[in-house]
């Protein structure tokens, strides 16, 4: 579905992402993780059409990607970002926020698409007319979920969707999550910096560096400790060790 | 005994009624380190606010006790908290970027804080900033003194925050969600510092987070709030030993990368848990 | 329907169709707006200008330009309830009659300035590079210009009269407001709410109209407020170097220039038209405040 080969993204002087290859089979989720400016947040922006500014090859479903895109890629690629706070319009009513890209796409029925959204992230209609300010960080990143939704795209490109999350909300969007892509057929690229948050949604796991994917590795391999690169074993270290409520760190 | 609570409640008035934000919260701290844990909206951040009385101007705060080091919080004038804030009890926040001035250089900063607390000439604050920074392990700290915040990484500004604070020789510090916004393996050596330089000093500490595992590693005793309420209290050692439905919830929606499970717990929350 | 099922159904949380939830939006609004207390001032003071000038014949008892020399700068009295001025018509008559040249030049002027700011600033601070330098360096040389020296070259290119000074006026305040609109665009452009817009496939001009510039509007409306006594006072100064409203039409800013020698043996002739730019003002001031407020959702 997803095909990026040898991606570099230059800001200024500096190259923040180094020639990134890497492929999303259909129906498949992709893992991301890395450190901040590790460049993982990049190759995401850089794929949603948002940041221009990038050299390499990038394909959808086969079809090359340019620079600047049109109205059916974004039909099919849609973005969740890490804030709910920020990803919502303060002055718009999730009716609005919902509303917009049927009414960009032109796509009619909008009063039963609305309901059906919300119901599908299972968020009651009473919220339908609220605005952002008076939902909790959940309910928000539900419906940035459900915008994303709207124009039923087949690629859903998550940034962070939990980490900004509290751990209780975090595994019930997870689980949204994980619901949609079997129920719709999904194609996602998740960008985190939890190893288990990765590891839990996507079956293989890229782990960036400095700008660079120092190491792809599936999902149970990851679990098994079975890293060949240094950067990916010292994160899983630490992800083990504070998964552990009884071990003690670093002694 | 460092800090006393007993039956702290604050509330704030809202145009739709009452919110009270803090039910009866009580705890006892000595030079021990206390990690309370919490989602957002538990009340674990003003609890540990109202020991400075650091509260939005809003709140209505009472207690049946409110002492630090014996002195009645609630009671003190402003000048005697003046005294307390800062000079014998330090607060570490999340994001370093909002607490550092961002016009002068770090060492000038670290020697501010420290003349103000102690007197001093210039140079010897001078060279006191630069011994400070050593101690929160960074490397090169004369060079690092001559910068100016926005040139310093997440870690670094976080370490500067810490250096800060214990300028004075506080006797108690309270880190409000300290290393949330830095990586992995900053984290933990963020952690690992205050430790370090908490046990050494013979310090109070107050670490307050949202995730449970991360704070039990670093404390001697864990308290979970919930609404307002203190659901339980944990030696640090116990965590899978933990009673309450909401700590069991807490510990078992999180995604795990050695027990991996096919769908996460949720938390189903009872109002049961409010009562008494 | 009753009193209390409207009621109930203006302020249900579940509204069931976006009528309901637009009325009821409104409603809120009204209610917020009505629990300020200076602001109700304001918009009542501001409704009573406006339909005083509308029926201003109805109103008044004499003709605005009617002349009596005999009765020039006479004091308040039963028969003219604020006096008279130098040619002896009624002030009272004058002073509603001006409202209407007055309270309409303003109107005009923010009709024209506030909607052509803030698609200039809101479309150079969103599209950024040529466009904003382009814009900008415009918006820079209207206001490298001193506002009056610039109102008076362009009316002196055009005709003298009450159109020209509209125009003149519009053309030397619009640049603030572009300024504005911009300085808080460039901070909304990079949120990640506009960067969600973006990935729907909208247009810029779509974004910017719909997202954008309904974030500018609360700064504009209360810079529009400020504004509105520096609009009647440059209004004023055009009038008295005779390139505003030509005599003997009543402009209050024209009032008090053209009397402000009897100061002070006759200090209610130039002071009552004053004072009616003053109400003015401050009505519009706390209106304004006071729309500020209940646009933010968040307030509510």
């Amino acid at each position: 579905m997803i095909e990026v080969q040898e991606l570099r993204v230059r800001f200024g002087e500096t190259e923040a992402v180094k020639g990134v290859s890497f492929r999303v089979p259909p129906g498949d989720s992709f893992g991301i993780v890395g450190e901040s400016g590790s460049g993982k947040s990049t190759v995401l922006r850089a794929l949603s059409g948002l940041n221009p500014n990038w050299t390499g090859r990038m394909a959808l479903d086969g079809t090359a990607l340019g620079p600047n895109r049109d109205k059916s890629f974004f039909r099919r690629v849609q973005m969740v970002f890490q804030d709910p706070y920020g990803s919502l319009h303060p002055r718009q009513t999730v009716d609005r926020a919902l509303s917009e890209p049927l009414l960009v796409h032109g796509i009619g029925n909008v009063e039963s698409r609305i309901l059906q959204a919300l119901a599908e992230v299972a968020l009651p209609e009473s919220v339908r007319f609220r605005y952002p300010h008076q939902l909790s960080g959940g309910q928000r990143q539900r419906v940035a979920i459900a915008r994303a939704l709207m124009a039923e795209p087949d690629v859903l490109l998550l940034d962070e969707p939990t980490s900004a999350l509290d751990v209780s909300v975090q595994a019930e969007v997870l689980n949204l999550l994980a619901d949609l892509q079997r129920r719709r057929g999904l194609t996602y690229v998740l960008v985190s910096h939890n190893l288990a948050v990765v590891a839990h949604l996507c079956p293989v796991v890229g782990v960036m560096q400095g700008g660079e994917m120092v190491e792809q590795i599936s999902a149970d391999d990851l679990r098994a400790g079975r890293a060949r690169h240094p950067h990916t074993a010292e994160l899983r270290t630490l992800s083990v060790e504070l998964e552990d409520p009884e071990e003690v760190v670093g002694t | 005994m460092l800090v006393e609570i007993d039956n702290l409640r604050i509330s704030f008035a809202t145009p739709s009624g009452v919110e009270h934000a803090v039910r009866g919260v009580s705890l006892e701290l000595g030079q021990e380190k206390l990690g309370i844990v919490g989602e957002s909206g538990s009340g674990k951040s003003l609890t540990a606010r109202a020991i400075l009385r650091l509260l939005p101007s809003a709140a209505q705060v009472s207690a049946d006790r409110l002492r630090f080091d014996g002195i009645d919080i609630l009671a003190a004038p402003e000048n005697v908290l003046r005294g307390i804030r800062g000079r014998r009890a330090g607060l570490i926040l999340q994001d370093p970027k909002y607490s550092l001035n961002p016009v002068m250089t770090v060492g000038r900063q670290i020697a501010e804080a420290w003349r103000v607390h102690k007197g001093g000439s210039r140079r010897v604050a001078a060279q006191a900033a630069v011994d400070l920074l050593e101690q929160v392990r960074i490397r090169g700290p004369a060079r690092v003194a001559g910068l100016y915040p926005h040139e310093l990484s997440g870690g670094m500004g976080q370490r500067v925050m810490i250096a800060m604070m214990l300028a004075p020789d506080p006797e108690l510090l309270i880190a409000d969600e300290p290393t949330s916004a830095l990586d992995a393996t900053v984290q933990a050596e963020i952690l690992r510092l205050i430790d370090d330089l908490v046990s050494r000093r013979g310090m109070g500490l107050i670490l307050i987070s949202h995730d449970l595992p991360l704070v039990s590693h670093f404390c001697d005793r864990v308290m979970v709030m919930y609404a307002g309420h203190v659901l339980e209290r944990l030696a640090a050692g116990e965590l899978s030993r933990a009673q309450h439905p909401y700590t069991r919830g807490l510990l078992e929606c999180l995604p795990s990368l050695v027990h991996p499970r096919v769908r996460l717990a949720t938390l189903a929350r009872d109002p049961a848990w409010l009562v008494g | 329907m009753s009193e209390t099922t409207l009621r109930a159904w203006l302020l249900t949380e579940t509204p069931q169709s976006r009528r309901q939830a637009a009325w009821g939006r409104s409603y809120r609004g009204w209610l917020l707006f009505r629990r300020n207390k200076l602001a109700m001032v304001g918009l009542v003071t501001s409704i009573i200008l406006v339909l005083a000038s509308l029926v201003a014949p109805l109103i008044t008892p004499y003709d605005p330009s009617a002349q009596n020399l005999a009765d020039r700068l006479a004091p308040p009295t039963l028969a003219h309830w604020f006096g008279t001025d130098e040619l002896g018509r009624d002030l009272y008559t004058r002073v509603i009659y001006g409202g209407r040249i007055t309270l309409g030049m303003v109107v005009a002027v923010v009709v024209l300035v506030a909607p052509a700011g803030l698609l200039v600033g809101s479309m150079a601070g969103y599209l950024g590079g040529f466009v904003d330098r382009a814009m900008m360096r415009v918006t820079d040389v209207f206001l490298a210009f001193p506002r009056l020296i610039l109102a008076l070259a362009f009316v002196a290119a055009l005709k003298p009269g009450i159109t020209s000074a509209v125009f003149a006026i519009a053309l030397t305040s619009w640049p603030a407001y572009a300024r504005l609109a911009r300085a808080d665009t460039l901070t909304i452009r990079h949120t990640d709410y506009i960067a969600a817009m973006r990935l729907t496939g909208a247009w810029s001009g779509r974004i910017i109209l719909r997202h954008v510039i309904p974030l500018c509007l609360s700064s504009v409306i209360v810079r529009v407020t400020l504004d509105m006594s520096g609009i009647i006072l440059t209004a004023a100064g055009l009038g008295f170097l005779g390139m505003g409203a030509q005599p003997p039409t009543p402009e209050w800013g024209t009032m008090i220039a053209a009397t402000r020698g009897y100061i002070l043996q006759q200090w209610w002739v130039p002071t009552i038209p004053g004072v009616a730019i003053l109400i003015a003002s401050l009505a519009f001031n706390l209106l304004g405040d006071g729309m500020r407020d209940v646009l933010d959702p968040k307030q509510r």
